[in-house]
């Protein structure tokens, strides 16, 4: 079974629309184009260290540290109920978790500018208690808001797939010789699920950091992301050879901790959506 | 049983933090009022205005050309690439699926941009044309990871036998292997549809002046605020996904949909 000619389209195609694109991008990154032509430069890289871009790395670093966070929290529990018996159509429950996921995720963002903004249904409601409104709209935490918003199914799911897989057996073993739900929890189903949580992690931290719309939408442009930084560069400041020093960076780091995390998820026990 | 209550309690709130925006969103779109803080009547005007607007539904059927284009050609080269490296050695094999994986762990802002900087350096036009080769080519992965389980799971003396009962290799193929992995096609044929459909990043890095989908059309007019009409066309996008996922979902359990999604 000699097919291997079958796969050569595709080849020519990645090379010419992932490669060398890539490759470009590195191109752009070390090189300047001055009067003399263009000359090699780690110039770029250098300015990236600079005080006022290196806050905006911070603060996206930051921002999708407290949304894992924030995802972690509600989506631990959420994925212990639906992996549980609690319901009887279980089946319905997770497909009603999912459907917001397929929903486009700019109408998802949209939807919460409705309810933050100054005359949203948020403070109508406010003031129909004769409350004063609340600034809500274009704030630090209304893009926290929408970051776990639409990146909590991703943390909920995988975490979900590895919870309905553990052996029933092994927590009532447990049981049996004394332990209580507590210690079960602490000794048996948590370390189980771990390959599940790091799974989440990664899916709900890698889209909260290059994320450059939901801090546009939600945030006004007054929170600038890295993801926001390469826009602008890209599109309106039309430095392409800064643009691409940080893009370059950015998906180091990504590639690099995806690297990582897929070492311990050797056999992809998380269940990951991508 | 207290216990069973603060359950119930904490996945109630849960599925309402999930929906109740979207429903907002979709009884907003009925409101006679442009104020959306108050109720002030039931419209269907501004559906009649979305329908209206030439702006939207250019971008509406953009959006379906290069779904439709983007998803079929993706699906025709990324089986026939799966084929081919489901026959190769395993070195080769390794660096192929690295190759594979890395627009699909790449950060699709990274993709987008990568791509705009290629079609700029080479002069080619921005436009529909580049923003479907952009479509193609972070859709070709996915096909490929829903094929590739399917062949792994074939039976390779099934090939063999076509061949010994005299069948040519083309004819076997079509005839004995593509059946098989027929679920595996359809499910990245399903899949590269709805994420050409979803995309907006890529769309927005490698579209030029003039070419818009209905991503990109939501976007600049979300960024100018709050407007009656694109909740008018979330509520028709959601019908839509809803309906799209229930018929899907008669086709094969909720659990398998999460697992041809895993990749």
């Amino acid at each position: 079974m000699k097919k291997n000619w079958m796969s050569y389209p595709y080849i020519v195609w990645m090379l010419i629309f992932i490669f060398i694109p890539l490759l470009l991008v590195l191109f752009y990154s070390v090189t300047m184009r001055t009067d003399q032509g263009l000359i090699f430069t780690l110039d770029h890289y250098q300015r990236f260290l600079e005080p006022i871009y290196l806050k905006v790395l911070f603060r996206s670093i930051y921002l999708a540290f407290i949304c894992t966070v924030l995802c972690l929290v509600l989506g631990y529990p959420m994925a212990m109920i639906l992996a549980g018996n609690d319901f009887k159509r279980k089946n319905i429950m997770v497909f009603l978790f999912v459907i917001p996921m397929w929903m486009n995720f700019l109408l998802r963002t949209y939807a919460w500018m409705t309810l933050l903004e100054r005359r949203g249904l948020i403070n109508t409601f406010l003031s129909w208690l004769r409350l004063a409104p609340l600034n809500l709209l274009y704030t630090q935490e209304a893009v926290v808001l929408g970051m776990v918003y639409n990146f909590l199914p991703f943390m909920v799911l995988p975490i979900y797939s590895v919870l309905s897989k553990i052996d029933q057996q092994l927590i009532e073993a447990a049981e049996d010789l004394g332990a209580d739900s507590v210690t079960v929890f602490r000794k048996i189903i948590f370390p189980l699920s771990l390959p599940g949580v790091i799974s989440g992690i990664t899916m709900v931290f890698m889209p909260a950091v290059t994320t450059f719309v939901i801090s546009r939408l939600l945030g006004g442009g007054q929170f600038t992301l890295i993801g926001n930084l390469i826009e602008q560069q890209f599109l309106y400041v039309g430095d392409w050879n800064f643009g691409s020093a940080i893009s370059m960076v950015m998906m180091l780091v990504i590639l690099l901790s995806m690297g990582v995390m897929s070492r311990y998820d050797k056999e992809h026990e998380g269940g990951g959506l991508w | 049983m207290v216990n069973r209550y603060l359950k119930r309690i904490y996945t109630a709130l849960i599925y309402l933090f999930l929906y109740a925006p979207i429903l907002i969103l979709i009884i907003f779109s009925f409101n006679a009022s442009k104020s959306r803080g108050n109720w002030s009547g039931f419209t269907l005007k501004w559906y009649l205005e979305l329908f209206q607007d030439r702006q939207i539904m250019k971008a509406l059927s953009n959006t379906m050309i290069i779904a439709i284009l983007s998803s079929g050609i993706a699906t025709i080269i990324g089986t026939a690439a799966a084929i081919g490296i489901h026959n190769m050695k395993r070195f080769k094999k390794a660096i192929m699926m690295n190759l594979t994986y890395l627009p699909v762990v790449n950060p699709d802002i990274v993709t987008g941009l990568s791509l705009m900087i290629l079609f700029i350096f080479t002069n080619f036009q921005l436009g529909f044309l580049s923003l479907l080769l952009s479509h193609i080519t972070f859709n070709i992965p996915y096909v490929i990871l829903s094929v590739l389980p399917k062949l792994k799971q074939l039976d390779k003396h099934l090939y063999e036998a076509a061949l010994d009962l005299g069948a040519t290799p083309l004819y076997a193929y079509r005839k004995v292997i593509l059946p098989e992995i027929m679920p595996g096609v359809i499910t990245g044929l399903l899949l590269a549809f709805t994420l050409s459909v979803d995309d907006f990043v890529i769309s927005f890095f490698t579209t030029g002046s003039g070419v818009s989908t209905l991503s990109i059309t939501i976007y600049s007019m979300a960024r100018r605020g709050i407007n009656p009409k694109i909740n008018a066309l979330s509520t028709l996008l959601f019908l839509t996904v809803l309906l799209l996922l229930i018929i899907v979902n008669f086709r094969m359990s909720g659990e398998k949909i999460k697992k041809e999604r895993e990749i």
